[in-house]
């Protein structure tokens, strides 16, 4: 059988030729949903911001439905809505994408997640793309969230997104350090 | 673990994200463990940028200025599978490379080779309906990066994919055969040895085109399904 290729950096220079394919809106007009704006602030371990990382979205529609055929439940889909984004971090570290707030999706083992976006991030120094999730401040049903609780409690605000201004939500991401991210593997 | 629906690397194929040898990591990489995520739907779902549109010359890293790049013409080519050896149909790749001198066309690039105005290199393709994909473009200079004295980068292509999942999205870097600088690269050596060799590509003499390029073929594996999927 073939065997897995390995990771290595995007490094500094991606920009530019991935450039094209940049999705920072990922809701034209008609999609259903409370809109959101998300914006996403990448530090490193001395809390520095990363100018030249790369964030990427991933989230389900507003009604809870992923894009994707391996999401067989009969919710609808909203035509224009992929749930993929794509964008550079600014010379602030911050990504910004407009969006719709996802809706909740279920867990394997019975119940439902909170509602969340799954995020990818890149950059030179980072030889393996690192995973995590934003979660919204003050949801309800981040109480019973199964992956909020597998995360240690004084851990835990470092997924959640701050509102800041009506529709804006904010994350700080701290690569390392004393306010280091929950990362997933995943 | 064993009812994720995507397997799990082993411990000895992707680097270690501190690899202290690069000296970007050790600012940069996560030093708690991550914490390993059941697959659910968000982990088993992904973009397939399907309604993404392509167009036919964008494979074709020599003909997107107004005149041809300098530098030694390659074909590069390969499939796109799995580890069950399964063909990942329709998958988007996407490279970007420096030009034959070694510069990339980037504004953070400040090695002193010259740009060439017929050379931009980024590239994108779909693969076919088998997982295959090809691109013609230049053969890539290598170029000094700082990273300790005299530290040269081994020439080579960046290459990005999704997969079917999230779980899937790889970024890699494909390197050329018996490349002497191999040896000395950090970013390369951060893989495990064993698994470092599947990032050079092999010279492919049947797929050069006589009188006009070279070939090299570079197959890009990502993670496979588990034998039993979860349910629902
Ligand atoms: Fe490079």
């Amino acid at each position: 059988m073939p065997q897995l290729t390995p990771s290595q950096t995007i490094g500094p220079f991606y920009w530019g030729t991935v450039v094209k394919a940049y999705r920072a809106d990922l809701a034209p007009p008609g999609v259903s949903g409370e809109r959101i704006e998300v914006a996403l602030v990448l530090h490193d371990a001395q809390g520095a911001i990363v100018p030249d990382g790369l964030f990427e979205i991933w989230q389900a529609n507003s009604h809870g439905r992923y894009n994707h055929p391996d999401d067989r439940r009969n919710l609808p889909l909203d035509a224009g809505f992929e749930g993929y984004g794509r964008a550079s971090t600014d010379t602030d570290g911050c990504s910004r994408f407009a969006t719709v707030k996802p809706g909740r999706v279920p867990w394997p083992q019975g119940g439902m997640q909170a509602p969340h976006i799954n995020i990818s991030i890149f950059a030179r120094g980072l030889l393996n793309r690192v995973a995590t999730r934003l979660y919204f401040d003050g949801d309800p049903a981040n109480a019973e969230d199964p992956v909020l609780k597998m995360v240690d409690p004084a851990r835990r605000p470092t997924l959640l997104a701050r509102k800041d201004g009506k529709g804006a939500w904010r994350l700080p991401i701290h690569l390392g350090g004393a306010n280091e991210t929950v990362f997933f593997d995943i | 673990m064993d009812k994720d629906l995507y397997r799990r690397p082993d411990g000895a194929t992707h680097p270690a994200n501190l690899s202290p040898e690069y000296k970007s990591t050790p600012g940069r990489a996560p030093r708690q463990p991550a914490i390993v995520l059941p697959h659910t739907l968000s982990e088993i779902t992904g973009p397939l940028l399907e309604t993404e549109r392509l167009d036919a010359l964008e494979n074709d890293l020599t003909r997107q200025r107004s005149g041809e790049p300098l530098g030694e013409r390659i074909v590069v080519h390969g499939r796109v599978l799995d580890e069950n050896g399964k063909a990942i149909p329709r998958a988007i790749v996407e490279i970007w490379q420096c030009n034959a001198a070694g510069r990339y066309h980037h504004p953070g690039d400040q090695h002193d080779a010259p740009l060439d105005p017929n050379f931009y290199g980024g590239g994108r393709v779909r693969a076919d309906g088998d997982g295959r994909y090809q691109f013609i473009t230049i053969k890539p200079g290598a170029y000094p990066w700082k990273n300790h004295h005299n530290a040269w980068r081994p020439a080579h292509i960046h290459f990005s994919l999704f997969g079917p999942a999230f779980a899937t999205r790889l970024i890699t870097q494909m390197y050329f055969p018996q490349d002497p600088l191999l040896a000395f690269d950090p970013i390369y050596n951060s893989v495990p040895a064993g698994a470092r060799e599947r990032l050079q590509a092999a010279f492919d003499m049947e797929s050069t085109r006589p009188e006009w390029a070279l070939a090299y073929r570079f197959d890009i594996v990502l993670r496979g399904r588990n034998a039993t999927p979860m349910e629902n």
